[in-house]
């Protein structure tokens, strides 16, 4: 059946298929092998002492050997793992910053929609957190929240409200590296819902004035709707670079204080990279991430499908 | 393409210097000299034609650098046929960067490793053995304890550059101010003099970094220790280490010592023993250099040095540190390698590092020329090196930190009790040390 239809696609289509084949090839190539590789690696038990090196003259071979499902037992179930733990973290972590990231990056997306003075201004502005790169991100909010020196804590100070130990205490550091994550990420989401909200017809508001739709009502019936593709959209995306975010945990907190602030990326990077590097733990990590969120993004278009999104 | 003509034309006038000389039958008879312009009549101590090796240093980059970098200089002078290319790696990134260009064939000729990762390299091949090489030349000139790093498997990987220890560091002028007349020998005298400079003289007693390695002095003080390499034990939760936590803890607690930052506490600290608004610090002969740039010690002679105080079974214990010369195993110009190292490890080279930088020479004769003598810094170090304790040469020793490093902070946050914080250590070390009990 399924067969047939290909056969009778590829009659049809000659042409298309003819075009689209380099960038099959260049996929094939780019994340294919990769993939395959990383897979492979996870059922190996492969680390620097083992895998091929070329030393001077000296070239040493591969000498790993297959251990079957050994790793993803002992990631997953072995003795004081942390998998569980680590994972219900990314999960909260996901949750909080796409919220927020599409909450204000919608409302200030609202306020950019109308004539103010000095919009290109404010847009310019507002887009500058994600402009910078994270390191220089990171390394600011790492002064600004610093514990004796940081201007968040002189200012609580100043005002008599106490300090506050921002990146030092368990709960603390993680709500700082989701608000910076946060503040990293809005703009996105802003510039992204604005085009989307200029994509809206202006017949519609002004139809539903006329029928005398209260503000309320006309942003319910006619831009939440009129941003559904953008949304799902983005939602989608920032789903997923959320929940392999690295680069902020990583600079802020380096997973710290203990492993307080750990997701899944920057755990598997300490799991496997701070000793003699264990590239079958690194790839079992990795396999695990991607099948977590493949989980996720089929599950959010069979959902998306069923309200008549056409995915 | 003009480059590798170039080398091609060197390799072949290098092939025909040795025809020569193998011809001539003349061997190296290591006087340096012949002076002469006959470029084919060259001795063999001139080292060999034109190469250039690489060298990783990981010193600091503003104090340090500078100073090898005349070293570098001086060496040119003498071999002008070997170039040497510097380069500057930052000492975090260091060893990952190391271990991925070793593994591809493109790592620098000449390293500078730490004694943590010594081990670690060689376990992975990535070392060139040095025994009975012009690098590891009067090898018994070496103190004892920065030589065992770089043991492996019963060979020698490398050479001490550098070593330390971790020291009691003090503001002569606040200790005064507090009536504290000899810096501290025990724990107990430690608090006490540290909340004597709280009440007296307005300044914070004692600033503790939460870094796993300067937790060790309470650790060793009391008795305890991470690991048994011997016997294949972890021993960081033992009673004797949890209670030399728990006298680090107390020094927080009772105010004794500040309320330390978890998150930057080593720039805290040297902030505020540099502003003068820290009495004590616990840190190592690198940091000096550091200090005497605050304004705290603008006077130079304001900064003492005394070995870490005493813990619980009345003997200091402080951890030695360090860095050491090692040569890539895949490097192409191993003879200058090696002869790179001899010049820099001289011991009037490792007492000029002493008198610029007060680095502590690995030479026990460097330590008697006039040069190390001046500095201000370098012989009060000299004793506590003797009593250092040396980190077991496992190929896991760099990774024995990182756990101590996570735990130690939520210790002192309180969010662990020390008992269940080192606990959580001895697990993490469970992981990296297969098959230890």
């Amino acid at each position: 059946m399924a067969a047939g239809r290909l056969a009778r696609s590829w009659d049809k289509h000659k042409y298309a298929w003819g075009m689209a084949f380099p960038v099959v090839l260049v996929l094939g190539v780019l994340v294919g092998y990769p993939l395959y590789r990383g897979v492979y690696l996870s059922f190996t038990d492969a680390n620097e002492q083992n895998v091929a090196a070329t030393i001077g003259a000296l070239q040493v071979p591969d000498s790993f050997s297959f251990v079957g499902l050994r790793n993803y037992i002992d990631v997953l179930f072995g003795p004081n793992t942390k998998f569980w733990a680590v994972l219900g973290r990314t999960v909260v972590w996901t949750i909080s910053c796409v919220f927020f990231h599409y909450t204000i990056g919608l409302g200030l997306a609202l306020l950019l929609n109308r004539e103010v003075r000095g919009r290109s201004l404010y847009r310019v502005l507002l887009i500058l957190p994600w402009a910078v790169p994270s390191f220089v991100s990171a390394f600011a909010w790492k002064l600004i929240l610093a514990r004796d020196n940081g201007i968040v804590n002189h200012v609580l100070g100043t005002l008599g409200l106490g300090t506050f130990d921002w990146l030092g205490s368990d709960t603390l550091a993680f709500i700082s590296v989701i608000g910076i994550n946060i503040w990293v990420g809005v703009p996105f989401n802003m510039v992204a819902l604005l085009g989307g909200l200029q994509a809206i017809p202006a017949e519609l508001y002004e139809a539903a004035e006329v029928d005398g739709a209260s503000p309320w009502q006309r942003f319910w019936h006619i831009t939440f709707p009129g941003l559904r593709t953008v949304s799902a959209s983005i939602i989608l995306l920032g789903v997923i670079w959320s929940f392999n975010l690295f680069a902020i945990i990583f600079l802020v907190t380096r997973g710290g204080p203990g492993d307080s602030t750990q997701i899944l990326v920057t755990y598997a990077f300490s799991a496997a990279f701070e000793g003699i590097r264990d590239y079958a733990v690194a790839a079992t990590y990795g396999i695990l991430i991607l099948g977590v969120l493949l989980a996720y993004a089929t599950v959010y278009r069979r959902a998306l499908r069923a309200s008549g999104e056409v995915w | 393409m003009r480059k590798t003509m170039q080398t091609t034309r060197w390799r072949s006038a290098t092939m025909l210097a040795l025809a020569t000389l193998a011809m001539i039958g003349c061997r190296g008879s290591g006087d340096a000299g012949g002076d002469k312009g006959d470029k084919n009549g060259e001795k063999k101590a001139e080292g060999p034609q034109n190469t250039t090796i690489t060298w990783w240093d990981t010193s600091d980059s503003t104090n340090e650098a500078p100073k090898f970098k005349d070293l570098i200089q001086k060496f040119q002078a003498k071999y002008p046929n070997i170039k040497v290319e510097y380069q500057n790696i930052p000492f975090e990134q260091a060893r990952d960067k190391f271990k991925t260009a070793a593994q591809a064939n493109t790592a620098p000729d000449v390293m500078r490793a730490e004694v943590g990762w010594t081990a670690e390299f060689a376990s992975l091949r990535f070392l060139a053995p040095l025994e009975g090489t012009p690098a590891a030349a009067d090898a018994a000139d070496y103190l004892p304890a920065p030589l065992a790093s770089n043991k492996f498997g019963g060979k020698l990987f490398g050479v001490p550059q550098v070593t330390d220890v971790l020291a009691l560091l003090y503001n002569k002028g606040l200790l005064e101010k507090a009536g504290v007349k000899e810096p501290p020998t025990t724990m107990a005298e430690l608090k006490t003099a540290a909340l004597a400079v709280k009440a007296k003289a307005g300044a914070d007693g004692l600033y503790l970094n939460p870094g796993g390695y300067f937790l060790l002095p309470f650790i060793y003080g009391a008795g305890g220790d991470l690991v048994n390499a011997d016997e294949k034990k972890i021993t960081v939760n033992t009673p004797e280490a949890v209670k030399g936590l728990e006298v680090a803890l107390d020094l927080i607690k009772s105010g004794a010592a500040a309320k330390p930052d978890l998150n930057s506490g080593y720039n805290q600290m040297q902030a505020g023993f540099k502003d003068g608004k820290v009495a004590m610090v616990i840190n190592g002969p690198w940091s000096v250099a550091d200090d005497f740039s605050g304004k705290a010690f603008a006077d130079k002679g304001n900064l003492g040095i005394a070995p870490v105080p005493a813990g619980s079974t009345g003997k200091a214990g402080s951890p030695m540190g360090g860095h050491n010369y090692v040569v890539y195993a895949g490097s192409k110009n191993l003879t200058a390698s090696y002869q790179f190292i001899q010049f820099m490890n001289s011991a009037e080279n490792q007492a000029y590092l002493a008198k610029e930088l007060g680095l502590l020479p690995t030479r026990s004769s460097a330590y008697s020329l006039p040069d190390t003598a001046a500095n201000a810094v370098v012989p009060k170090f000299r004793a506590v090196i003797d009593k250092a304790v040396v980190r077991p040469t496992i190929p896991q020793a760099g990774q024995l930190l990182i756990p101590l490093d996570q735990q130690y902070p939520r210790a002192v946050s309180g969010d662990k009790t020390p008992q269940a914080a080192l606990d959580t250590v001895a697990n993490d070390y469970k992981q990296i040390l297969k098959d230890w009990k």
